[in-house]
């Protein structure tokens, strides 16, 4: 099935493609960040791919890397039964074009890597925060966000001088 | 006297339509049948529903941050604490992933036994849900029913790992230890008796006049729009979309079991109802299957490097001793890659995606819980539709909140 879904990608999208993987029969294949809403697009509405069903969006953080971050999605296809994955590269700063047209529950996951990552999404109908609260500082999930870092919740009177102990 | 009167209606006032402005409403996140803390906030039209917001996060504990300065081992444990009533279904699913990372055969007993376990898990689940389901509608009896049945399981889940609810009894390569003596009276009992106390909750509720006008027709979602909206499990099933991950891409040998997988047509609050009081019939049937033919062998694939090795020889041998230690101490480090597994859970597609780097830890995990994708079409279910179906429509999606916020 993988040599298929390939092949299919290649005819329309040859210069799309920057690197394919296979590990444990998962194939895994990075495009150019611009290029991903027509490929989705593409991959859901092949007669022979039919991937209608986005299982998960995520972000992962290479810090030493330059693009910095990938945005990882997890394909399913329920008619057809297979599985693909994808990956577009970007870094820090830049913006990745929104699936949400594609499949609505990008949004939720979108969202969730904006808060994580703070990775923004060009053209997300609600593009804010959903786990972390509105007014948090900082993406938690990125690598050099430490793990056991803890903000000030209750700041009211902080200006006012510690009451000192004669 | 009377005259007066008579000029009052003579005249009638010109009624103009009142201006009306909408009203919002908080419901939660203390709220008792948001099931945890989850806040909706509701625009309201009078009863009816204009704009609903789901708003997440209260129970947000940074799960997938700690993972990364876990052990692959230390992370099961973690598992647990997402899906709180189903937390065998956590464990197996995250453990499949590490398992497809180390490309590692399970033996066919832990197979079998995994496959018990985490359908008892899934009627676990259903029982906590139609419980809190029936009692947020208003059917108060249905939920003390429904955890006495709850507290069997609970008990033979104990038998097997020592705990209630957080039992991480899945290990890397098969189970932590052997089922003890008792194991195969205790499920058979619950085999025996459950059949019929799933009629008696189906005697309550399915042609319960009340239950039909709180359920029928509420919440309706179309298959295009829930698989559009990322919705799987029960909730997708009871649109008439036959998907069950069990039976499209087999683990855990589910392929040796017969069982159907119950749809419905409708993708109403009542459908949802039918499908998952079904799915703990089929449970059953599969629960009888694989107890009658559990196999002999071990119950862990002792993997050097990977899986403990038995304790009666950590005791005699030295090298068995050393290799134990520096197990425990410093775990085992999978190839460098990526793998994404998902399972069916109670609630739907529950799958972990988790890249290695080839280190001891996991570089990242990321839960794909389904109760998340779910709850995102919330909207979708019960905008425009009267206020008293919310309370319907939240408990008929099956949300734990733990899963959610991780």
């Amino acid at each position: 099935m993988n040599e298929i879904i390939l092949k299919n990608l290649k005819e329309k999208f040859t210069d799309s493609i920057v690197e394919v993987g296979e590990f444990r029969h998962e194939l895994t294949i990075v495009v150019r960040k611009d290029d991903i809403v027509p490929i989705c697009q593409f991959l859901r509405d092949d007669p022979e791919l039919r991937f209608n069903f986005l299982s998960d969006l995520c972000g992962v953080d290479y810090p030493e890397r330059k693009p910095r971050f990938d945005v990882v999605y997890n394909l399913y296809s329920i008619s057809k039964n297979h599985r693909v994955r994808f990956k577009v590269r970007v870094d820090d700063g830049e913006n990745v074009p929104s699936v949400t047209p594609v499949w609505g529950t990008a949004n939720w996951h979108e969202r969730e890597v904006f808060d994580m990552f703070g990775i923004k999404f060009d053209g997300h109908p609600d593009l804010r925060r959903i786990l972390m609260s509105e007014d948090w500082e900082g993406h938690p999930l990125r690598k050099d966000f430490p793990l056991t870092k803890e903000e000030v919740m209750f700041n009211y009177n902080k200006d006012r001088p510690p009451r000192t102990v004669k | 006297m009377e005259e007066k009167m008579q000029s009052e209606t003579d005249t009638p006032k010109k009624i103009e339509k009142p201006e009306t402005e909408t009203m919002i409403l908080n419901m939660g996140p203390q709220h008792p049948s948001t099931h945890g803390v989850l806040r909706v906030v509701l625009e309201l039209d009078g009863e009816t529903v204009v704009k609903a917001t789901p708003d997440i996060g209260y129970l947000h504990t940074g799960i997938e941050k700690t993972m990364e300065s876990k052990t692959y081992n230390q992370v099961i444990p973690l598992t647990d604490r997402m899906d709180y009533v189903a937390s065998l279904s956590n464990n197996l699913a995250y453990l499949l992933a590490v398992e497809k990372l180390l490309d590692i055969q399970v033996p066919p007993k832990a197979q079998f036994i995994r496959v018990i376990l985490t359908e008892l898990t899934r009627i676990a689940s259903h029982l906590v849900w139609v419980g809190s389901h029936a009692h947020d509608i208003g059917a108060m009896s249905v939920l003390l029913y429904a955890f006495r049945e709850r507290e069997a399981l609970l008990d033979i889940f104990e038998l097997v790992s020592g705990q209630r609810m957080m039992t991480s009894y899945f290990r890397v390569g098969g189970l932590a230890k052997d089922i003890p003596e008792g194991f195969d009276s205790r499920v058979r009992e619950v085999l025996k008796t459950f059949p019929d106390k799933i009629n008696d909750y189906e005697n309550l509720l399915t042609k319960n006049r009340i239950w039909l006008n709180r359920t029928v027709g509420v919440g309706a979602i179309s298959a295009k729009d829930a698989i559009d909206s990322g919705v799987s499990g029960p909730i997708l099933r009871a649109c008439g979309v036959e998907w069950d991950i069990r039976k499209s891409n087999p683990y855990s040998g589910y392929d040796e079991f017969a069982f159907d997988i119950p749809t419905r047509k409708n993708g109403d609050v009542y459908d949802r109802y039918l499908v998952r009081v079904e799915e703990m019939r089929q449970s059953l049937r599969i629960v009888r299957q694989a107890l009658d033919g559990i196999p002999e062998g071990d119950f862990v694939e002792r993997v050097p490097g990977v899986v403990l090795p038995p304790k009666e020889e950590v005791l005699s041998n030295i090298e068995a001793l050393i290799f134990q230690f520096k197990l425990v101490v410093e775990g085992f480090c999978p190839p460098k890659g990526e793998v994404y597994h998902s399972i069916e859970s109670p609630k739907g597609e529950l799958g972990y995606y988790i890249v290695s780097d080839g280190t001891n830890k996991p570089y990242r995990v990321k839960v794909r819980p389904p109760c998340f994708v779910n709850l995102s079409a919330l909207t979708k279910m019960i905008e425009g539709r009267l206020i008293a179906d919310v309370v319907a429509v939240i408990g008929s999606i099956d949300i734990v909140l733990g899963e959610i916020d991780r």
